[in-house]
């Protein structure tokens, strides 16, 4: 191919796609990478498969104590440069010293616009909204016969734009989300094994997400080389913390994990490995773990999947 | 299965053609004060770039362009840009680059060396 024919064919690519330009998670030079507990700011083509989880919750008055595992598919999909929907997955196991039970969770579906941008700030913001879709998991592993319906704000920022007089703290960014999850139903009336009814409510819940970031990438090429290597020099040490609060129909207090962790980011895929550390003794359990492997789409099949597949 | 499995984790995470690029090494290192004035700079990418939408421009301490704009990705390792510079008078000097990689993902970012007297 003759080189003016090759830049025009690129010219072309760049001005017909112009979300290419951007993909997953960047706003200027900052790179946001996909966190693992909290939801992500941007819109992006990425696979997460699996995500991974262990925990030990703790016996309650629906149960006895159990072993959590968790496997969980997650894909999201441009269809704009601005707008995406996400679908998810998971498959649970539930081990008991009684019993061990298997099966489904319910279906998740989603969508986010991305309606802000700031380079020069290194800033991001989107709404969306998820969606437990009600009966389309399995009982036995308890997953709910209504829908839950969480609209949320999400917000990326990253500190690049700090004095140079405190260099050292520009690899740092932070992502949050705050959102409200509805269930569809106020409450249900589940019927046990021995035929007893009792009601269950199911309030409102405020929802809060937040992880903190410190980039090595971003400190290696735009602050300082420090002569880190692979696999240091694309690590991303993060602390992630996964909060709610419901605040009707009975309410209780904020329950949720801190998971500080690594993740490593690489050309195609990231992998992030967590600790998953209950807040407060109103969480209950155990510590747990989380483990992921994340595929960037726009890079993997910049020219198919991984384009909106609109202008 | 296993070797189908370690096939696909090998592809995945060995360096190929197409992905975001990002400055892996640049020459003066970033944020590194050098002794002696460079007479270019050279940056190091992780992907191959577009020449004709790649650029790299050196501006001295108030923002003013310093470098002879002459820029360059090399044509036997297409990862490398290079633009060439002026003798630097002691000072602080600011890099910034915008890369296009093959499959047109843009990538950009800026850094700081500086030249001791």
């Amino acid at each position: 191919m003759k080189t003016s024919t090759r830049i025009l064919l690129v010219a072309a690519a760049c001005a017909a796609i112009p979300g290419a330009a951007l993909a997953h998670g960047f706003a200027g030079k900052r790179f946001f990478p996909a966190t693992l507990a909290t939801d992500d700011p941007f819109v992006a083509d990425e696979l997460s498969l699996p995500t991974v989880a262990r925990r030990n919750l703790a016996a309650s008055d629906d149960g006895p104590a159990v072993q959590q595992s968790s496997a969980s598919v997650d894909i999201a999909k441009r269809i704009t440069p601005h707008f995406g929907v996400e679908v998810g997955a998971s498959y649970l196991r539930l081990k008991s010293d009684e019993r061990t039970v298997r099966g489904f969770d319910n279906l998740s579906a989603g969508a986010k616009y991305q309606f802000h941008m700031d380079e020069a700030h290194e800033s991001i913001a989107s709404v969306g909204v998820d969606w437990d879709i009600g009966n389309t998991g399995a009982r036995r592993i308890g997953a709910e016969t209504f829908s839950t319906v969480t609209p949320a704000l999400f917000m990326g920022k990253g500190f690049g734009d700090l004095p140079d007089s405190v260099r050292f703290l520009k690899p740092l960014a932070v992502t949050g989300s705050v959102g409200v999850a509805m269930p569809t139903r106020r409450s249900t009336t589940p019927v046990d094994e021995d035929g007893n009814a009792s009601v269950e409510r199911h309030p409102d819940a405020l929802k809060v997400g937040l992880a903190i970031e410190y980039s090595l990438p971003y400190l290696q090429s735009f602050v300082k080389d420090v002569g880190l290597s692979e696999p240091f020099s694309h690590m991303i040490p993060v602390v992630e913390f996964d909060l709610e609060k419901p605040f009707d129909r009975g309410g209780g207090s904020w329950t949720g994990t801190v998971n500080p962790g690594i993740l490593w980011a690489g050309r195609y895929m990231q992998v992030g490995l967590e600790a998953v550390i209950p807040v407060n003794s109103a969480t209950g359990g155990g510590k747990g773990v989380l483990l992921q492997l994340h595929f960037f789409l726009d890079d993997l099949f910049p020219r198919t999947l991984g384009r909106p597949l609109l202008p | 299965m296993r070797r189908a499995i370690a096939g696909v984790a090998v592809a995945l995470l060995a360096p190929a053609a197409f992905a975001h690029a990002f400055l892996e090494r640049a020459e003066p290192r970033v944020g590194s004060t050098v002794a002696k004035a460079p007479d270019q700079v050279t940056l190091r990418f992780s992907e191959a770039l577009e020449p004709a939408f790649s650029t790299v421009e050196v501006l001295d301490a108030a923002g003013k362009r310093v470098d002879r704009d002459d820029r360059k990705v090399d044509p036997a390792n297409a990862s490398v840009m290079r633009v060439s510079v002026p003798a630097l008078a002691p000072g602080k000097y600011r890099v910034k680059w915008r890369a296009l990689s093959a499959d047109t993902h843009v990538t950009q970012g800026d850094f700081t060396f500086e030249v001791g007297r």
